[in-house]
């Protein structure tokens, strides 16, 4: 039988019609649609990758470069939350060599600056702590920097620690698409960047700031908290971005 | 709206012009030259013509860089072709006087020194030949030919055709093959599409890119009308450093002559194409010379990476297919346009073809920029044209490529200089700076240097380029102070494997390349630190260490 007449064109114009790929990770055979990543494939599968700036409903940054996976036939490493998958790719993510690589580049970031759990309120429900008992850490063989960094709590509810910071910028992510408000940004180069509210003003003082809070609850670690915890008691509430993601795509439709 | 014969009448009348005149001074007006007072030069001859009423028959022009910088300020006069170093405003009345007669021995600097004569000048064809600032004087040698040719007489694929004939290679340090470029940027789709000529030069010692812009600005404007029309472009940027005041008043100077005459801006010889070029300074990030950062900059935004794929030929400024090119590489493409693919393909050697422009700086006796065929060994790029090592002690090594490159040691002499031998050696060609170290440097110091280079020009996105290269400074701090320990060079090894393969740009990728490459071929060096606390060449000043082994 032949198509109707209004699909016949596109048909013939379309040399390669397909718009969803086969793949393979960790020689599991997968499939994803043109638009997803190998770590969107990969989370659908239940094959754990881990991840530090990516956050389900944030654009990506591909920064951290905890997620890099192998790929095969291919001498870079790859970062799977900003790379599409390609038909018949196969993609490893747990060899030795990418193992290595993640716990080295964690180790890396926890000497970067201070982060001590035993007095830190996020305690137990911390990102950045998940990720060292996850990839299995028990030591850091890198010398710590113990950079000198400051604690603004001029906010009414909220403070931000440099000390815990991993810059990840969700932070910044969130403020920008979800909020709408662009208080977050990031200013210096290197080991010397950190985040700041407005053009590095008191976040207390801050004239964009809505007093959303979604920063403080993306943050993977206690450098954004809400004031009057005590250690362990910080409980990060995510599912406001889910939830938003959810409702925008209704309207738009 | 401009013909092939007004232009050709342009180019006629102004060399007519300079021919009318019996003798012809040239001034040096590039950075080089200036910073050591040629400009107080020219204006000196310049009133001692007019005070012998000289005005008919001598000129005094400003021209681009002549190449020997060290021994600046320099002037040429033509047609006699005779070359003075070192002029003072002193020696103005001295020049004039000697004019028709014998050269002042002197000031006259030799053109029969392996410096002048191993030369082979392509991108520099027009340096020290033309006044930067006159867009007719450009013409008057066969400017803008080459993109009437390509707009009028040539298909856009045939431009394409000829320029991945020519072998080009990208000059701004990957070398990536400048043909299939042009042709991905071609093939990508919509009709809104960029150039971008990449100005932003931050190695430490290099610039040739600055020498051009001064020099011969329209050639590199010419080179991306072509690559406009060739890839179907009609916006232009020139993303440049600040820190070049020189050359964004030359190229700005350049953009608004060219378009007076029309031969950038709307219509270009009477066709449709239009091409419009601004300038974006750069704010002094050494990150912003990596395409996607360089981007980001130019929308306005913070200057750092984001990871590729999507290449900016598909996904560039604001979501448009963008061509990237260095200026060096922009400056090649109207010599290729007006001569052929092939002639170009037959300099140099294997995969490499045509000349590079080098920057030769450190302890050589001749420090300036030089153009020389691919292929070329750097015993004839440091002993012939470089004169060889100040105060003629032993050569030690030479860092290529700047930061991203390596650190090569005397039994390369006489390797090739091409892009496949270097990253054989270990190291890159880079955008060409050659810094040339004697037996007085120290290896490790050396590699201190360029590590806290990239460390504090790290855009801090990416964790391993961030904290990474600060561990692999902390650690040579360390040993060059005398603290190290032997395990430090296992912990130095483990770092820069890890830098090397997880950063996102070619910025961290690269930058422990001048650590690897000195472990490998001055591995002693580093023991010497690690084991006994000295350094072998007296560079670094040790914490005592030593005394108190004694």
């Amino acid at each position: 039988m032949r198509p109707p007449a209004f699909l016949q064109t596109a048909l013939e114009r379309d040399v390669h019609p397909v718009k969803v790929v086969t793949f393979k990770i960790d020689d599991r055979d997968v499939t994803a649609r043109e638009d997803e990543t190998i770590l969107t494939v990969a989370r659908q599968n239940g094959i754990f990758i881990p991840t530090l700036c990516h956050l389900e409903g944030l654009s990506e940054r591909g920064a951290c470069r905890l997620c890099l996976v192998e790929i095969k036939n291919s001498p870079r490493l790859a970062p799977a939350c900003v790379t599409i998958p390609r038909q018949d790719m196969e993609v490893i993510t747990n060899s030795e060599r990418v193992q290595n690589y993640r716990k080295r580049i964690l180790e890396l970031i926890l000497t970067e600056r201070n982060h001590v759990c035993s007095v830190c309120v996020s305690n137990g429900r911390c990102d950045l702590q998940q990720l060292t008992v996850d990839l299995g850490i028990t030591h850091v063989h890198y010398d710590y920097l113990y950079p000198k960094h400051e604690i603004d709590a001029t906010h009414e509810r909220f403070s931000i620690d440099h000390n815990r910071c991993v810059l990840c910028l969700r932070c910044v992510r969130v403020c920008d698409e979800i909020e709408g408000a662009h208080t977050w940004d990031i200013m210096s180069r290197g080991i010397l960047s950190r985040v700041i509210t407005d053009l590095n003003q008191p976040w207390g003082s801050s004239e964009t700031c809505t007093g959303c809070g979604k920063c403080v609850h993306v943050c993977p670690t206690a450098a954004l908290t809400e004031k009057g915890k005590s250690v362990a008691e910080m409980t990060k509430k995510r599912q406001f971005l889910p939830y938003l993601e959810m409702m925008r795509k209704e309207e738009l439709r | 709206m401009m013909t092939i014969e007004e232009l050709q009448d342009i180019g006629r009348l102004e060399k007519e012009k300079q021919e009318g005149f019996r003798h012809r001074i040239h001034v040096c007006v590039a950075a080089g030259c200036l910073s050591c007072q040629s400009g107080l030069v020219k204006d000196a001859l310049e009133k001692e013509v007019s005070r012998r009423g000289l005005e008919s028959w001598c000129q005094v022009k400003g021209v681009g860089c002549l190449g020997l910088c060290s021994a600046g300020p320099l002037v040429s006069i033509e047609p006699d072709g005779v070359l003075y170093k070192g002029v003072e405003v002193s020696d103005a009345s001295d020049i004039l006087e000697s004019l028709g007669g014998s050269p002042i021995s002197r000031l006259e600097c030799s053109l029969e020194q392996p410096f002048f004569r191993k030369r082979e000048k392509i991108v520099l064809e027009n340096c020290g030949k033309i006044d930067p600032e006159s867009v007719e004087d450009y013409i008057s040698e066969n400017g803008y030919e080459a993109l009437y040719t390509a707009l009028r007489l040539m298909t856009p694929n045939e431009v394409v055709d000829q320029v991945v004939r020519s072998g080009l290679r990208g000059r701004g340090g990957a070398g990536f093959p400048t043909g299939l470029k042009w042709t991905t940027v071609a093939k990508a789709g919509g009709s809104i599409k960029f150039v971008v000529c990449n100005a932003d030069e931050g190695d430490p010692g290099a610039f040739m890119d600055r020498s051009v812009l001064e020099s011969d600005p329209h050639r590199v404007l010419e080179g991306m009308a072509i690559a406009a029309v060739a890839v179907g472009a009609s916006y232009g940027f020139i993303y440049l450093r600040a820190e070049y005041p020189l050359a964004v008043k030359r190229i700005r100077t350049a953009i608004a002559r060219a378009e007076r005459l029309g031969v950038i801006g709307h219509n270009i010889f009477n066709t449709t194409f239009s091409f419009d070029v601004k300038v974006r300074l750069g704010a002094g990030a050494f990150v912003c010379g990596e395409e996607t950062a360089l981007l980001a900059s130019i929308e306005g935004r913070r200057g750092s990476p984001r990871p590729r794929p999507p290449y900016p030929a598909e996904h560039g400024l604001w979501g448009y297919p963008t061509l990237i090119n260095n200026v060096e590489t922009f400056a090649n493409i109207a010599p290729i346009i007006r001569k052929g693919g092939d002639w170009f393909a037959s300099i140099g050697v294997g995969k490499s073809k045509g000349t590079k422009v080098f920057a030769l700086a450190g302890h050589v006796k001749n420090t300036g920029l030089i153009e020389v065929p691919m292929g070329t060994s750097l015993r004839v790029i440091i002993y012939e044209i470089g004169g060889g090592i100040q105060g003629d002690r032993r050569f030690k090594a030479v860092q290529s490529g700047g930061p991203s490159g390596g650190c090569l040691p005397e039994r390369f002499l006489d390797m090739s200089m091409d892009y496949e031998s270097l990253a054989q050696a270990g190291s890159i060609m880079g955008s060409g700076g050659l810094i040339i170290m004697d037996e007085s440097s120290c290896m490790v110091d050396v590699a201190r240097f360029f590590v806290e280079f990239c460390m504090t020009e790290s855009c801090g996105k990416c964790a391993p380029c961030r904290i990474g290269t600060a561990q692999i400074y902390n650690t040579l701090k360390k040993i060059t102070e005398g603290e190290g320990k032997p395990s430090d060079l296992e912990l130095l090894d483990e770092l820069c494997d890890l830098v090397k393969n997880t950063s996102l740009c070619g910025l961290g990728q690269t930058a422990p390349n001048p650590v690897l490459s000195t472990m490998k071929y001055f591995l002693n060096e580093y023991k010497a630190h690690t084991d006994d606390h000295t350094c072998p060449s007296c560079a670094c000043r040790m914490n005592n260490h030593a005394e108190e082994q004694k």
